[in-house]
């Protein structure tokens, strides 16, 4: 099977609460996979407990048919899976560049180095990636002083740093122009053709999900209630409910997480 | 049995003081977020307050209301002193509030220096309480077992004060969430000044109390804020009931320690409280505290670089005008200069923590003072060479720093400064009370560089090497990969570690790193005096660093440097004034309130507005 991650009845509580309940998934190799769902759906839940921020109360979450369930975020990250945030994290005191290069260190074993500069190393590399997300014209900008919709693509830069072969990104546009919005996507399909990188991805935005995913899946209370394309979900009856419910299906709910 | 029941009664009555002491300071830590210093200072206050009250007002009524005056006088200057002092400064980058309650408890020192006088008072016995109760046959201080009835009911007003009134759910809701409390429409600044108030008053309360048993002198504001800051800590911070039993558990173990292992009072509380933190990291009843990454105030840090030429130059010019200084100057400002450049170092040292790293060690005394003693012990003990000594100080330090780091470095914020603070002052006391080995308060002596060390050209020039150096290498370190992870680590913990970087090891290392070179300091140090004693390792010692690096600015590479350079400067002046630690303390809190952004950040901010130099990017 060419299956790049794999969850097996994926479950975490919050003392009563379950915020992700038994969650079973799939996603093969240079697939991009939207998971929707309202608020509090459980869905940046999920992507903790699959880079490891979080401990999964119960399941089991597979990388290329290795387990990888209780590893913390730097060992998934080393095992190939980079991963974007719905609030951004950035380095806020230093350049665009800077941010970049920290993952870069990080890859290539620079981080114990005591002598050289480190602004000086990886900097081509960096900049390549910078490029990529077309950041490159404000390398040298302080990171602290950007727009929100800036830091989301410096953070896709560090995501791809070290060419993951599996891309978490929640939220990727949010905080972003329409405009900027369809490029990002782009790019990101762009980035799964040419390097062969699987995606899975959360979005508020029906139009972005609709338009770029290969399939979609939906999280509703935790529970995964419905998968398919994009005709099939729009159609679904289940999804309307729980959208037509909250009213939300086509417009933007991005605003309310900036 | 019965001594033993005697003795819990004592332990019980001693924790009366602690315990109000520490509830009034993590009150306000809980509504203000400030971990106000001068705490030891307004319980010195209540002391002597209620010492002149219960001179003029007779009987037993009078002292009960001398207390009680002392009490509400210690709240109003509390008040002021909030008002005055810290309202100005909320907004000030994290803990910069520090530095200013530094400079109040400079500032009531000579006060109360100047108006008390400097001989020590003995306390008056509570009228009609002077004799002792038989408690199964053992004798107990009447005034014990008043303290005891007292300081439950203190306890419960105090619960049925933050439980059950409204002034009460405020305090509680802006403990856990403070822009609710100002989007209910209450006023912050007059809560943040009514809890000062109230904390100050708590203070004042437990000064008095205690003076039929303790008295009142000028050491007393130092002497409980090490076991009002361990209490607060196991209790767990913003806690009652936690304040409440820490004192008891304190309190008590003190009261065996002194009968069965007198040697042990001191550290006992620090064994205490590590045993606690390692169980429960936050205290007894101590909620996790999750650090915010964007709770950042004030204006975000601006990315490092490494000097110009122009600033290449100017440096270079300095250190040569340095190394020249032997030729141009007389054998007194050599001295002077190597005081000031071992204290840049030990400060430099700190700010690589603090700036960088965003570690607030509130305890880095503990590697200078322990650098010196390592040297001074090995000379002593060992008949080591100095320049082994001399080498083998820094290391001593280095790895005392990663155990303590080891262990301090599971907590974050607060807790981590306080934890830091808890064992520079289990350092203390174990020099302090092992006197066998380490002669306690009075040191140890004849500590000499070897032959060809002595002349103090020859000692000058290799502080200048050493102090130089190592600045340049901890300036060199912060422009390293290693420099570089350990700012991603305080910038954002959650995409450094999503991206490889282990953060703990990365602080740990930086923690020892900075160990070894506060060690340095202190082995420059004790051989270019000839002694060390305790107060090398003591909490004013920490605290001269942390000012000093607050000073110069957190946020600016040169900042330990310069602050450094400054403060040893002005306390060079001062000093030969009687009231010196009036005008330091006031200047202190000059600057916090006039730059917030420290002097270098001030300057360069100053420089920018005027154009004469360029504001990069925003
Ligand atoms: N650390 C936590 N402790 C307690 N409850 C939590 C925690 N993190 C999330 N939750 C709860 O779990 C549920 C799922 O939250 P989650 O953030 O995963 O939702 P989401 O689908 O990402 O929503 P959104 O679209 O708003 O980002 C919510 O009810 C949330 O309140
Ligand atoms: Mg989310």
């Amino acid at each position: 099977m060419n299956g790049v991650l794999k969850t097996e009845r994926l479950t975490k509580t919050f003392g009563g609460l379950i915020a992700v309940d038994d969650v079973s998934l799939e996603l093969q190799k240079g697939e991009l996979l939207a998971l929707i769902g309202p608020n509090g759906a459980g869905k940046s839940t999920c992507f903790n407990m699959l880079m490891g921020q979080l401990k999964a109360t119960s399941g089991k979450v597979y990388l290329a048919d290795e387990e990888i369930t209780d590893l913390s975020p730097r060992q998934v990250w080393r095992k190939g899976v980079g991963r974007t945030f719905q609030i951004t994290a950035t380095y806020s005191s230093m350049t665009v560049i800077e941010n970049v290069q920290m993952a870069l260190l990080s890859h290539f074993g620079d981080i114990l180095r005591f002598l050289p500069r480190a602004h000086l190393l990886h900097r081509e590399e960096a900049l390549k990636l910078l490029d990529l997300v077309g950041m490159a014209d404000q390398a040298d900008r302080h990171c602290a002083v950007l727009a929100y919709g800036d830091l989301k693509r410096i953070e896709l830069a560090i995501a791809l740093a070290h060419s993951p072969m599996l891309l978490l990104m929640d939220e990727p546009t949010a905080g972003m122009s329409p405009k900027e919005r369809v490029d990002l996507m782009e790019l990101t399909a762009k980035i799964v053709r040419d390097q062969g990188v699987s995606v899975l991805f959360t979005e508020h935005d029906m139009d972005v999900v609709f338009a770029h995913s290969h399939r979609i899946m939906v999280l509703n209370r935790g529970k995964l209630i419905a998968e398919g394309d994009a005709g099939e979900i729009r159609n679904n009856p289940l999804v309307q409910e729980v959208y037509l419910g909250g009213g939300t299906l086509f417009t933007s709910e991005v605003e309310s997480h900036a | 049995m019965e001594l033993f029941v005697a003795q819990i009664i004592t332990g019980l009555a001693n924790a009366s003081s602690l315990f109000l002491v520490a509830c009034g300071l993590s009150l306000i830590f809980g509504v203000t977020r400030i971990v106000n210093f001068a705490h030891g200072s307004l319980y010195m206050l209540g002391a002597y307050l209620g010492y002149t009250f219960m001179q003029v007002l007779p009987g037993a009524l009078g002292f009960w209301s001398s207390i009680l005056l002392a009490g509400v006088s210690v709240g109003v200057i509390g008040i002021l002193v909030e008002m005055l002092v810290l309202r100005p400064v909320y907004k000030a980058p994290e803990l910069f509030q520090l530095v200013a309650t530094f400079g109040v408890i400079l500032v009531i020192q000579d006060i109360a220096l100047i108006v008390f006088g400097p001989e020590d008072l003995l306390g008056p016995r509570a009228p009609g309480l002077r004799g002792v109760f038989r408690v199964m046959g053992e004798p107990v201080p009447k005034y014990d077992i008043i303290l005891l009835v007292i300081t439950p009911i203190v306890a419960l007003a105090l619960w049925y004060l933050i439980t059950q009134t409204r002034v009460g759910v405020l305090v509680r809701a802006a403990t856990q969430d403070r822009e609710m409390v100002s989007a209910l429409g209450v006023n912050q600044a007059w809560l943040f000044t009514g809890v000062f108030g109230l904390g100050s008053a708590l203070a004042g309360l437990g000064g008095a109390l205690q003076l039929p048993k303790g008295g009142a002198d000028l050491l007393m504001d130092f002497h409980i804020l090490a076991p009002v800051f361990v209490v607060v800590v196991i209790g767990g911070m913003g806690s009652l009931p936690g304040a409440y039993l820490a004192a008891v558990i304190i309190s008590v173990l003190n009261v065996f320690a002194v009968t069965y292992l007198p040697q042990s009072t001191l550290v006992l509380m620090f064994v205490v409280m590590i045993v606690v933190l390692t169980i429960r990291p936050y205290g007894l009843f101590g909620r996790e505290e999750v650090a915010g990454e964007h709770g950042q105030v004030g204006e975000p840090e601006r990315p490092i670089k490494p000097a110009s030429p122009r600033v290449q130059l100017l440096t270079s010019v300095f250190i040569l005008l340095l190394a020249m200084m032997p030729i141009y100057s007389a054998s007194f400002s050599l001295v002077f200069t190597t005081d000031v450049l071992i204290f840049c170092l030990f400060a430099a040292s700190l700010h690589f923590l603090l700036g960088l790293g965003g570690l607030v060690s509130f305890g880095h005394a503990a590697y200078y003072g322990g650098g010196a003693y390592v040297a001074a012990l090995l000379v002593t003990h060992a008949n080591t060479p100095m320049e082994l000594a001399f080498l083998l100080a820094p290391l001593g330090a280095g790895i005392a720093a990663l155990v303590i780091g080891w262990v301090c470095l599971r907590l974050t914020g607060v807790y981590f400064a306080m934890l830091t603070l808890a064992f520079a002052q289990l350092l203390w006391s174990l020099v302090f009370q092992w006197g066998e080995v380490t002669g306690g308060d009075d040191g140890i002596v004849n500590i000499w560089p070897s032959e060809w060390l002595k002349p103090t050209i020859v000692y000058y020039y290799l502080t200048l090497l050493f102090c130089v150096g190592g600045i340049l290498l901890l300036r060199h370190i912060a422009h390293s990969p290693f420099g570089y992870a350990l700012r991603a680590a305080r910038d954002s913990k959650r995409q450094a570690e999503s991206t490889g970087i282990d953060t703990r090891k990365i602080q740990l290392l930086a923690f020892g790193f900075a160990g070894f070179m506060g060690g340095l300091a202190g082995a420059l140090f004790v051989f270019s005096k000839g002694s060390v004693f305790p107060n090398e390792l003591e909490i004013a010692r920490s605290f001269d660093a942390l000012i000093v690096v607050f000073l110069g600015g957190v946020k600016t590479l040169a900042g330990g440097v310069a602050g450094g350079v400054f403060f040893k400067g002005i306390e060079d002046i001062l000093l030969k004034f009687e009231y010196w630690r009036l005008v330091m303390g006031l200047l202190i809190i000059f600057v916090v309130v006039l730059a917030p952004e420290g002097i270098v950040g001030s300057l360069r901010k100053g420089a920018e507005r005027l154009n004469l130099i360029k504001s990069k990017d925003m």
